[in-house]
């Protein structure tokens, strides 16, 4: 009778799982190019991913 | 004495007159009976997406966010963006885990985390254990609420030493006090919307506004040292300050929903579906905060901190300071009175989430539990509303009296202690198999390493982790809860082997399908 949504795991989930690994690995973004409006990369590319989180988990939830 | 800004002043003073008048006729905002636990401090469960998405945003951007990350921007740089992924890493959890918190409080009535606990593992000092975490790291926290108020009050040029400075923060205390008393968790519902409203419009006019004054974002970040404008290369054998900065992204936003007014704010929404589309749509609050922490650098770019009409502010307020500085020298008073009165609304609103989510875990899991079992629901809801203003109370005296420092180091201390909740609350959503008295023993080795560690490095967030010849510099809060794991695992066999027969599970497995 365990089914994988009884369990609370979705595959959908991996997709949550690869955005915490890029947000929480520092050396990617920690550089200044490319700038954007004036923006250092380091800057730009976290408000971005804000963005694409926030994306991912729509995805995530219609999907599912 | 500095000039008092009357223009700014007087909006601040209307805008605040009607966060008050709305504070009180929310009581009888989808009308319940105020006199039970479930409706003065749980709002009735009945808050959909929308208004859950205003609460919950009220809940964690709060006013001292707003006024602590501009100025670690400022004082410290780069480091201070650990905001951004911080809050990029708490939607997956909030989204994951929480729809089926909120499904098994729903079924059994459950309004605190330890509530859940006492249910979940039937063992009433583990709950005690959590909620003592919950009491202990809120606090400080509503004082930090205070001190943001403090700094935009002083501003606007009321800054005077003694008692008689002090008047306007009493003041508006008295306010937060009585409407949450009267109105339970409507209140900071209702004026979260409002405060949200400004917010926005402050944080967005101000960064099209600013930048343009200083000539766009490549003079700003121009201006910005070398050494605040990114993470410093870490060194060999070293994760430096790479290892730091993810660690307190990672450790804060395992902390954050654990925190007794994140849930109460969780467990008003009116489904689990309302819980999963606020994950969604809950990092716009993110963006904003990131655009905010800019604002520092928008201090170090116009010299505003050579300026001598802002030098008292800086001398009083140090760093914290930026914030309000930045807004006084762009923008006209009646816009400063908009924006100041946004901060200030923004203290107001977590810190009475803050004070109602104490006060219920005192009445739940403290008096209830054990000095009267018998307690009526009435009774139950006068003795929260009595605990909500002694809470206040307490962290009024505090902001008072006691130094700054304090404050500041009591919520470092604050995310060490709630995220020792973890192990129970969280893995408890999904399995049993830990042992009750193993979570215990977890808990309170992590709540001694993680104070430890906090003080031997006198109150700074991060502890050189030394193993094996390299260093790991990361906040305490996330090392101390992986050590509080691996004792509860290392402990569980130990345990079970013990006692013939755990205690009682009241949940069922079908309580938490969302």
């Amino acid at each position: 009778m365990e089914s994988p949504r009884n369990r609370g795991w979705s595959w959908w989930y991996l997709l949550l799982i690869a955005l915490c690994v890029v947000t929480l690995w520092v050396p990617l973004y920690n550089r200044v190019d490319p700038t954007f409006i004036g923006m250092p990369f380091f800057y730009w590319f976290q408000l971005l991913l804000v963005i694409v989180g926030a994306a991912v988990t729509a995805i995530v939830y219609f999907a599912e | 004495m500095e000039q008092i800004n009357w223009t700014a002043l007087t909006i601040f003073v209307l805008l605040f007159g009607f966060i008050t008048w709305l504070g009180f006729v929310s009581a009888r905002w989808r009308r319940g009976d105020l006199n039970t636990l479930h409706e003065w401090g749980l709002g009735g469960r009945r808050f959909g997406t929308v208004v859950a998405w205003f609460l919950i945003g009220g809940d964690i951007y709060t006013a001292y966010t707003f006024v602590a990350l501009p100025a670690l921007a400022y004082g410290q740089g780069a480091v201070a963006f650990f905001a951004v992924p911080y809050t990029i890493l708490i939607f997956p959890l909030l989204f994951v885990a929480f729809p089926r918190m909120w499904q098994v409080c729903h079924k059994h009535g459950y309004i605190t985390a330890a509530d859940f606990v006492r249910g979940r593992f039937g063992n009433r000092w583990l709950a005690l254990a959590i909620t003592l975490s919950g009491i202990v790291a809120t606090m400080p926290y509503i004082a930090l609420q205070l001190v943001g108020l403090q700094v935009v009050i002083g501003g606007m040029g009321i800054s005077g030493t003694g008692l008689s400075g002090d008047i306007p923060l009493i003041i508006a205390f008295v306010i937060l006090a009585a409407f949450t008393y009267s109105s339970g968790l409507r209140a900071p519902a209702a004026i979260a919307i409002v405060k949200d409203l400004l917010i926005y419009l402050t944080a967005f006019t101000a960064v099209i506004v600013i930048p343009i004054k200083l000539g766009g974002f490549a003079k700003i970040f121009a201006a910005v040292p070398a050494a605040k404008l990114l993470l410093a290369a870490p060194p060999a054998a070293s994760t430096g300050s790479y290892g730091a900065f993810a660690t307190l992204a990672l450790g804060s936003a395992l902390a954050l929903f654990l925190y007794p007014h994140s849930m109460t704010g969780i467990l008003s929404a009116s489904s689990a579906r309302a819980v999963r589309r606020n994950a969604a749509m809950l990092p716009l609050y993110s963006f904003m905060l990131g655009l905010l922490t800019l604002f520092g650098f928008f201090v170090i770019a116009a010299g505003i901190d050579k300026l001598p009409q802002f030098a008292a502010g800086f001398a009083q307020y140090k760093a914290t300071f930026a914030a309000p500085a930045i807004l006084l020298w762009a923008f006209p008073s009646w816009f400063v009175g908009i924006a100041f009165a946004a901060i200030g609304i923004g203290a107001l609103v977590p810190a009475a989430i803050m004070s109602i989510a104490s006060a219920n875990l005192y009445t739940r899991n403290i008096h209830r539990e054990f000095f009267n079992p018998a307690l009526s629901g009435r009774a139950e809801a006068q003795i929260a509303k009595w605990v909500s203003l002694i809470v206040k109370f307490g962290a009024l005296i505090f902001v008072l009296f006691l130094p700054l420092q304090y404050a500041i180091q009591l919520q470092l201390l604050g995310g060490i202690w709630i995220v020792q909740t973890f192990p129970a609350v969280i893995f408890g959503l999904y399995t049993r198999k830990l042992n009750d008295w193993a979570l215990l023993c977890g808990w309170t080795v992590g709540t001694v390493a993680g104070t430890w560690m906090a003080a031997v490095m006198n109150f700074s967030a991060t502890y050189p982790l030394a193993v094996g010849g390299w260093t790991f510099p990361g906040y305490a809060a996330f090392y101390t809860v992986i050590l509080n794991l691996l004792v509860a695992l290392v402990l569980t066999p130990v345990f079970n082997a013990m006692t013939a027969k755990p205690p009682v599970d009241e949940t069922a497995l079908a309580d938490y399908v969302v």
